[in-house]
């Protein structure tokens, strides 16, 4: 049973990282810098919980803001560069916090202990879960309450004008400034909205594995939250989720049996997804079939 | 309305435009014509900041609007259509025409937040009545990548009209079109002009630019080889042998 929880909050977390780079990916641009906004919501929702003793709450909204302002602080200038450039761009910016928490001390004595990031050894003991009675049902509902929180307020922000915005602009930048979008505005809040995510995400897992390190954070975790919504499709959240399922928990889990054929398998069935659904697990024809498919009794279909 | 002062753009040793001197009157139909190459094209991302001047002076109801990024001109009031068409193809026609609301008022009826998230009555009213206009009011939830040929022409003329502006460019509206949907269009500029819109008229196809047009400049190699109105300059020598070609009536 722990091995399912684990799963199902590695799926979880994942979700909400692959969320992160989703929304910046409607607007036309990559983002290499996920997993840095990811360590910055870690680090600082776990020195917030362990070094000052906050409730979690407070401290994930804490993480999750620290990452939006990095993001943003990013986007800025990042996104007046573009495509490739802005790749280079977020990339090195990843690489730069990776290597800030590398050479990142803060220890505190707490008891007859020292507590805090403590370089390349990591932040250990972030234990606010344990030390409060929480449960693993209970942290498990926590993360997925937030997980689908993430997942409904993205899911109605596709359907709002802002959505609709978000993909104007990268299906046809000129075009969406000609209709006159600020692509800038447009661009930075995306990433903005993006980083805040990652920050959240970061924050969940911190509290969850309670041992962070800089290894956690390098250009592979930022290259899987690009990957999820590509592999899983740009039409909806739910292709996200179903990409976070069938990597880590068929992919990664369920092929361990394999040994180490596995690593072989997994790139050849990623190629494989990608040329059976090239748009994606789900794309937008698929859901406009189901919703006429749902709504053939109504008049008006 | 529209005035342009020695406008010029170059492109390395190339003048796409040299000194133009334009003056788009309001409520008029304004022709641009020209053979190929000839800097109509450019004259238009001149106007909407799609390309910076090389020097010259772009005036819009008086306000020099050099300095003014493109979403900003079309807040102003300038709007346009795509010789090779640019729609948002993973969009519905509703919400290319949804995400086109970006004029001064629909900005400040929108509050902070619901500008970004909120639709009100109204804005899906002018939707619903752009729709008809344009006869697409069936289409409306379809993408706009899989509308067919003449319907992506009459979507873009509808999402540039969503923008409220006072100034219509529109590029080459009529390229391949036939005799009959050329006639549908005519109407449509004919009753845009009615609401009180200027409109500069880009167009090879002289079926629709001399019935429509209250006036026409003629460019070759990027300056202005004659204007007057559409009869004067069926008679202009210059433009005939320029442009028409000898002989062509």
């Amino acid at each position: 049973m722990e091995f399912y929880y684990g799963l199902a909050q590695t799926i979880g977390i994942h979700t909400l990282l692959g969320l992160s780079a989703y929304i910046i990916l409607l607007t036309g641009q990559m983002s290499m810098a996920q997993a840095a906004f990811y360590a910055i919501g870690a680090y600082a929702s776990g020195m917030l919980t362990v070094l000052w003793g906050w409730h979690i709450v407070p401290a994930m909204f804490a993480g999750a803001g620290l990452g939006a302002a990095a993001a943003a602080a990013v986007g800025f200038p990042a996104l007046r560069v573009k495509g490739l450039m802005l790749v280079i761009a977020t990339l090195a910016f990843g690489e730069g916090v990776r290597l800030f928490f590398f050479n990142f001390d803060y220890q505190v004595q707490k008891g007859n202990i020292k507590v805090g990031p403590l370089g390349g050894e990591g932040f250990r003991q972030i234990r606010y879960f344990p030390e409060n009675g929480w449960t693993s049902d209970q942290v498990m509902l926590f993360v997925w309450l937030f997980v689908l929180l993430i997942m409904a307020l993205l899911w109605w922000c596709d359907r709002s004008r802002y959505g609709s915005v978000l993909r104007a602009v990268g299906d046809d930048e000129l075009a969406a400034q000609s209709v006159g979008i600020n692509l800038t505005a447009v661009k930075v809040s995306a990433m903005t909205v993006g980083g805040a995510i990652a920050g959240l995400a970061g924050s969940l897992y911190a509290h969850y594995t309670t041992h962070i390190e800089h290894l956690a954070f390098g250009v592979l975790q930022s290259i899987f939250a690009l990957a999820y919504p590509i592999i899983g499709g740009l039409a909806s959240v739910f292709g996200t989720l179903a990409a976070v399922v069938f990597v880590q928990g068929i992919l990664v889990e369920g092929l361990r049996f394999l040994g180490d054929w596995r690593n072989l398998l997994f790139g050849v069935l990623i190629i494989v997804a990608m040329v059976v659904r090239p748009s994606g697990f789900l794309d937008a024809q698929m859901f406009r079939n189901f919703r006429r498919w749902i709504g053939a009794g109504r008049s008006d279909a | 309305m529209l005035e342009l002062e020695r406008v010029s753009r170059h492109f390395g040793g190339v003048r796409a435009l040299d000194g133009l001197d334009l003056m788009v009157p309001e409520g008029k139909i304004f022709g641009l014509i020209g053979p190929n190459g000839s800097g109509k094209s450019t004259t238009v991302n001149l106007v909407t900041g799609l390309f910076s001047l090389t020097s010259g002076r772009i005036r819009f109801r008086g306000q020099d609007i050099a300095p003014l990024a493109t979403h900003k001109r079309l807040q102003a009031g300038i709007a346009r259509t795509f010789q090779n068409i640019r729609l948002f193809g993973q969009l519905t026609v509703w919400q290319n025409l949804w995400v086109a609301q970006n004029s001064p008022e629909d900005r400040a009826k929108r509050g902070f937040l619901s500008r970004w998230l909120g639709g009100q009555a109204g804005a899906r009213d002018e939707i619903v009545s752009l729709l008809e206009f344009s006869g697409l009011a069936h289409k409306r939830d379809e993408l706009a990548s899989n509308l067919a040929f003449g319907e992506q022409r009459r979507l873009e003329l509808a999402r540039a009209m969503a923008t409220k502006p006072k100034l219509l460019l529109l590029d080459e509206p009529a390229a391949g079109m036939n005799s009959e949907e050329i006639g549908q269009l005519r109407e449509r500029i004919l009753k845009l002009r009615d609401r009180g819109l200027t409109i500069l008229l880009v167009e090879h196809v002289m079926e629709l630019v001399m019935g429509v047009t209250d006036r026409i400049a003629v460019l070759n190699f990027g300056q202005k080889i004659a204007e007057g109105t559409p009869a004067e300059i069926q008679q202009d020598p210059a433009v005939r042998t320029a442009y028409l070609g000898g002989g062509a009536q």
